[in-house]
């Protein structure tokens, strides 16, 4: 039987998508449900003096008004943080209560102070608006630089300050630093960014008074573990009492990691008026309380030696946390980004320095890459500038840099297990045509345009993560990924997994993953996920964790599969178990023509009788049925790592920065379908591309957000993007049987500083801010006409 | 220009008129009010919900239909503004059970991943090659504009269309 894994297998979720069939939340509709709105806050920072129903709730339709007071009444808890991070000095982070619905505070605009719950969306919007509340506005912090200088925002916490931590050595960085011939400084602003998943974030919560459960249908990437927080931490109900459900979900990207002020309020109220709720999000309410990613101030330098080799590298980073510390939110900034600091590099010493601070701004949290594409853009903007400065081919300087043997044992925290970066650097090189470039260029000059080239060469560490080791930095779950592979009597298989897919092609990709393990035909597989009745536990999908973990949970499933099977086959044979092998879905009593296939064994499991002639087919100590279950906690992070080529051209008379080519060469270790891989690829460097030419999050000095709508929030288009160039290289991971690394964050994380490293290059070398705008460029073009005509 | 008893309709939306189409090649009549958009329509009271709402602000396509032959996003139209047309959902776009051509093509090339903005996609690039049998990748990349996807870097949908300019 041909193996699957590596092969380019269409996707079995797709007909569903392709024919109008997929059922994503905001499809579902329950008999005599009710409509949420959500009254939000208008102002960035204000206390509430006073909230008035009185006439909303003589609105037509209203079934119910509820408030930060019955909230609090009914003891339903907030939104937490999902890591405890610790200041350099000891001392535990600062963190404020997020209650689901504000009661004396808010803090951003759009946090939520009421939600009116009527018979029709209609009604429900138009008694929204008679809600009064009385706000006394105070005065907002929304810069990231700036915030710990402003007015407290939350009570106790001095300075805004969540924590003040530091990865690394100050004083070995101070004496490599005192070595160096050259130190390379960069100030870096890493722009803030909104997700925006095409599917606005839903739920509909339903409530039986007969069984005294709540359901709980959601757009999440992780059901598993919002019923988690929301039982343990939001008090919504036992987790016996809840069952989360994450139908169809239209793109998660880190957005929907969070269990959201929604979810809480919506679940809580069903059980209230014993009513379903249903809440869809309008795209303006998105923009506005999703969580938001990136953001940071950094300053960073670089200690070299006059011929190029790296000595120590510092970062000084101020982090916005946003209004709230949420799931993700201070992990991203400190343990998914400081260990990734110093790159695909060997620096003997460095540090990383974070500041994490809280303004009146949206929460900030994970963000596809989440942590690493700040890491990445800082080291390798930072390794581009050190190559001008010090005159070194860009590609050759990082060559000198990288580890030469691996495992590699990374400056701060992570030991890389594989890779071999020189090779990707060199296949890049020829498929970007690095030798090339300078004949480009000078074709670009005779056009009167300026031409770039940005080269990066990153890794990340994902497949998030070993237990033991996230915990003891502060997580408050362990990050293993469950498994459970059901026989059906006739030979089918169920695959229930904790992964969660929102685009990824779990039922596809695992499938294929089950297929070869167990020899089953990959129609006779199907891939469970989403629902927490269904299934015994999972951690969800973000970190590019779903193949790395999840999927080992499903070989370590299948495995046990065959070892039963192995036993029953010996019975059923009268043969050893050592003596049975298994292959291509049967099992072979070696140095025999005896055999079962897989089928047959799962029948005879199910129907284990003895009547006349036949006898049990199961050995002694073994139970009917085939069923087996994994929880696997991986060893280690996996890291994939490459280098991506970008080259644009500028028009200096408009500014427009045109992205020629892009060349993406990855090692995401072993391949199981080379599509569903592509496409990961491409949606990273798409959403990688639009942090470093198009997308911004502004909010002004009140802490009105500017870019709230698609009218002013730059997505990219299909317009906007070349042909991408892709290509791999390959050495498997050592750390788990698949020998995969993961792939859907690389883009995102690498293409950034790629693109800016050309639009630089093609610059001169002049800083320009991301999203590097027509107007932003045309200045700099023009700063680089006088500086040339005075070198003339 | 607005009329001005647009202003009453979508700003109030008292008034209950019918409405009769023909969905997806088949007859349909239904009360709605007459601020009602097609999108909402289609899928609050016909539960047609493979047509998407991704934005407030007729963006991102993830409802495109096509009326009376031409591809618009339906929520840009009010349902009483389209009376008595044509309406084809992606529910009507299989012939018999059997895929479309752009329908196989997504799948073949992997053009679509969360599938929410697929619907719209689809629909837009079917109307693209009723009016140019072999668009060039640019026209492709300008033709879907309109519509945002967020996953695939829009580089396997483009394949995809020009896969299925060769099998229409």
């Amino acid at each position: 039987m041909a193996s699957l894994v590596g092969s380019r297998v269409e996707r079995k979720e797709d007909k569903r998508f392709l024919t109008g069939k997929g059922r994503y939340t905001a499809d579902i509709n329950l008999a005599n449900q009710t409509y949420a709105i959500f009254v939000r806050s208008p102002h960035a920072r204000a206390s509430i003096k006073k909230i008035n129903i009185d006439k909303a709730l003589k609105s037509s339709g209203v079934v119910s008004i509820l408030t930060g007071k019955e909230i609090a009444d009914d003891k339903i808890g907030g939104l937490i943080a999902g890591w405890a991070i610790r200041s350099e000095d000891g001392t535990e982070m600062k963190c404020p209560g997020n209650p689901p619905l504000a009661k004396d505070n808010v803090n951003f605009v759009g946090d939520p102070v009421a939600v009116v719950i009527a018979e029709s969306l209609a009604e429900a919007k138009e008694a929204a608006e008679k809600v009064e509340v009385d706000y006394k506005v105070l005065k907002a912090v929304t810069s990231t630089a700036d915030a710990m200088n402003g007015d407290t925002i939350h009570e106790g916490i001095d300075k805004n300050l969540c924590f003040d931590w530091l990865l690394g050595d100050r004083q070995k960085v101070k004496e490599a630093f005192d070595k160096a011939d050259k130190v390379i400084s960069i100030d870096i602003i890493n722009n803030r960014l909104i997700p925006n998943a095409m599917e606005p974030r839903a739920c509909v919560a339903d409530y039986n008074a007969a069984s005294e459960e709540i359901t709980l249908y959601t757009t999440s990437q992780n059901p598993h573990l919002s019923r988690l927080i929301m039982s343990a931490f939001g008090n919504v109900a036992p987790e016996h009492k809840l069952r989360v459900v994450a139908p169809d979900v239209g793109g998660g990207f880190g957005s929907k990691i969070n269990v959201y002020n929604e979810d809480i309020v919506c679940s809580w109220a069903a059980k209230k008026i014993n009513r379903a709720i249903k809440w869809v999000a309008e795209r303006s309410e998105s923009f506005l309380t999703d969580i938001h990613g990136r953001d940071h101030v950094t300053h960073a330098e670089l200690a070299v030696t006059k011929d190029g080799k790296f000595l120590g590298f510092k970062n000084e980073t101020i982090a916005n946390l946003g209004a709230y510390a949420r799931v993700f939110g201070t992990v991203t900034p400190t343990y998914l980004f400081g260990p990734c600091a110093t790159g695909v590099y060997e620096i003997p010493a460095a540090y990383t320095n974070v500041k994490a601070v809280y303004t009146n701004t949206a929460p900030v949290d994970a963000y596809r890459g989440a942590g690493r594409p700040e890491a990445t853009y800082t080291i390798e903007r930072l390794v581009e500038k050190a190559s001008m400065e010090l005159g070194i081919d860009k590609t050759e300087l990082r060559i000198k840099n990288f580890p030469t043997a691996f495992p590699f044992k990374q400056t701060l925290v992570h030991t890389v297990d594989s890779g071999d970066y020189v090779a990707g650097m060199e296949k890049a090189k020829q498929m970007a045509d690095y030798k090339g470039f300078e004949a480009r260029r000078k074709e670009s000059e005779a056009k009167g345009k300026l031409r770039g080239i940005g080269v990066t060469s990153y890794f990340e560490a994902c497949g998030i993560a070993p237990s033991a080791a996230v915990m003891s930095l502060g997580c408050g779950v362990g990050l293993w990924e469950s498994a459970e592979v059901r026989f059906n009597p006739t030979g089918q298989v169920t695959v229930y997994t904790g992964s969660h897919s929102h685009g990824q092609s779990h039922q596809t990709t695992f499938a294929q993953i089950a297929a070869d393990e167990l020899g089953v035909p990959i129609e006779n597989i199907d891939i469970v996920h989403g629902d927490t009745d269904k299934g015994t536990f999972g951690m969800g999908t973000y970190g590019s964790r779903s193949l790395a973990v999840g999927g080992i949970a499903i070989v370590n499933a299948c495995k046990k599969i065959v070892e039963k099977g192995k036993r029953v086959t010996a019975k059923m044979l009268e043969a050893n178990p050592e003596d049975v092998e298994f292959k291509d879905g049967e099992f072979i009593v070696s140095k025999s023509n005896k055999k079962k296939t897989i089928g047959e064994v799962a029948f005879a499991c199910y129907l284990p009788g003895v009547r006349d002639e036949m006898k049990s087919p199961l050995p002694e100590g073994d139970e009917p049925g085939l069923k087996e279950t994994s929880f696997y906690d991986p060893s280690n992070f996996s890291f994939p790592a490459g280098t991506h080529i970008a080259e644009v051209e500028i028009d200096p008379e408009t500014g427009h920065v045109k992205l020629e080519k892009y060349t993406a060469c990855d090692d995401f270790g072993r391949i199981i379908n080379p599509m569903v891989v592509e496409g990961q690829v491409h949606g990273g460097l798409a959403q990688g591309i639009g942090q470093a030419l198009y997308e911004n999050a502004e909010y002004d000095e009140t802490g009105q957000l500017m870019t709230g709508s698609y009218m002013d929030y730059t997505m990219p288009r299909a317009d906007n993007f070349p042909e991408f160039n892709i290509g791999y290289t390959c050495t498997h991971a050592t750390t788990n049987p698949l020998g995969v690394k993961g792939c859907g964050e690389a883009g995102a994380i690498a293409a950034p500083p790629t693109v800016m490293n050309a639009v630089i290059d093609a610059l001169g070398g002049q800083e320009v801010t991301m999203p590097a705008t027509a107007e932003k460029v045309w200045k700099a073009c023009k700063n680089l006409k006088k500086s040339n005509a005075k070198a003339a | 220009m607005i009329k001005s008893s647009w202003v009453k309709i979508l700003i109030k939306g008292e008034i209950m008129g019918k409405i009769s189409l023909e969905v997806n090649g088949r007859k349909v009549e239904k009360e709605a009010s007459d601020n009602t958009l097609l999108s909402t329509f289609l899928r609050e009271h016909l539960q047609l919900t493979g047509t998407h709402i991704g934005c407030d602000t007729s963006q991102c396509g993830a409802c495109v239909v096509h009326v009376d032959g031409n591809s618009l996003k339906s929520c840009t139209a009010l349902a009483a503004d389209v009376n008595g047309s044509k309406i084809t959902t992606i529910e009507g776009l299989e012939t018999n059970g059997k895929m479309h051509p752009m329908q196989e093509a997504f799948k073949k090339l992997h053009g679509l991943q969360c599938g929410f903005c697929t619907p719209g996609m689809v629909m837009s690039a079917v109307d693209l090659l009723q009016k140019n049998k072999k668009p060039s990748d640019t026209e492709i990349r300008d033709w879907l504009e309109g519509n945002i996807c967020r996953c695939t870097g829009y580089q396997n949908i483009v394949a995809a269309v020009k896969e299925a300019a060769t099998k229409m």
